[in-house]
């Protein structure tokens, strides 16, 4: 799929929450036929719509001394949480070029997280029922998206550096009991983070 | 009268979960403003209001399934 590349880089969740906006809206006029945002976030929990706040293990106390901000989203899914080391895609895609289907969607987005692993020898899998991509029973990859006018928003976020998984421990993801890994846990290796978009602004070309 | 009707999402998606109302009932819409959120799996979706005029009834709530092609809500 043709689309227009945005890398934000480090940036907090607030900004690229709205920076995403702005880019749905150009692809909704027609600016460009779709965009694909690359960033990091600093650490954040975010809620999607339906999810229970009561998979935020931490207290609101050692959140604001950590300086963890909460944003309860317009995404699908429940509770996670997003920090560096962390490869987020925001895939502003217009499906009316794709194909009109919710799912298909999904199971695209984890074909390209299970392509973009393989390129560095890890095996990652599906699990039945449970959107995301994992490796043994560990999850690497969380998808959390939401469509408007068929044009999807939110997306993808892969685990990639072993450092950003204790953040994790402030929450229950997905309102599951879930040990989540990282590319550098599996590889026992530190990807350079350009490497990784190269290889996956690839994939999302080829989607 | 219009009928707010889910439509067709994909292959195999049967429902959907209500999960956020933009507009309470007795109000006015206009025709593609956002009406209703759906969710399924990990995603949510819009859809916008078919028509102008008052949205009289909402006829499934948040947190309960709607099948495709079920009505959802009325707009007259």
């Amino acid at each position: 799929m043709e689309f227009k590349l945005f890398d934000l880089g480090l940036i907090e969740f607030k900004q690229a929450w709205h920076f995403q906006k702005v880019v749905f809206a150009q692809v909704k006029e027609g600016v460009f036929p779709s965009a694909l945002i690359l960033c990091q976030h600093y650490p954040v929990i975010t809620l999607g719509r339906l999810s229970d706040k009561r998979n935020i293990l931490a207290s609101q106390d050692e959140l604001k001394a950590k300086g963890v901000g909460i944003f309860q989203i317009e995404r699908g899914g429940d509770v996670t949480y997003h920090g560096p080391g962390q490869l987020i895609v925001y895939p502003v895609f217009n499906l009316q070029l794709f194909k009109k289907d919710i799912h298909l969607f999904l199971r695209r987005l984890e074909e390209v997280a299970i392509d973009l692993l393989s390129d560095f020898g890890v095996i990652g899998s599906r699990r039945p029922g449970l959107t995301g991509v994992w490796v043994h029973k560990n999850k690497i990859a969380s998808i959390g998206i939401a469509i408007k006018n068929w044009i999807n928003f939110h997306g993808l976020s892969i685990n990639i550096k072993k450092d950003d998984l204790s953040g994790f421990r402030m929450i229950k993801p997905c309102g599951m009991d879930i040990e989540m890994t990282s590319l550098e846990n599996e590889t026992g290796r530190d990807i350079g983070i350009e490497t990784i978009k190269e290889n996956l602004i690839t994939k999302f070309k080829d989607i | 009268m219009t009928k707010v009707v889910l439509p067709e999402l994909g292959t195999g998606i049967e429902k959907a979960t209500i999960s956020y109302w933009f507009f309470n009932p007795g109000e006015k819409v206009n025709e593609k403003d956002d009406l209703v959120e759906l969710t399924t799996d990990k995603a949510t979706f819009n859809l916008p209001s078919p028509a102008t005029g008052i949205l009289t009834e909402i006829l499934i709530p948040v947190g309960e399934p709607a099948h495709v092609g079920e009505i959802l809500a009325i707009i007259e």
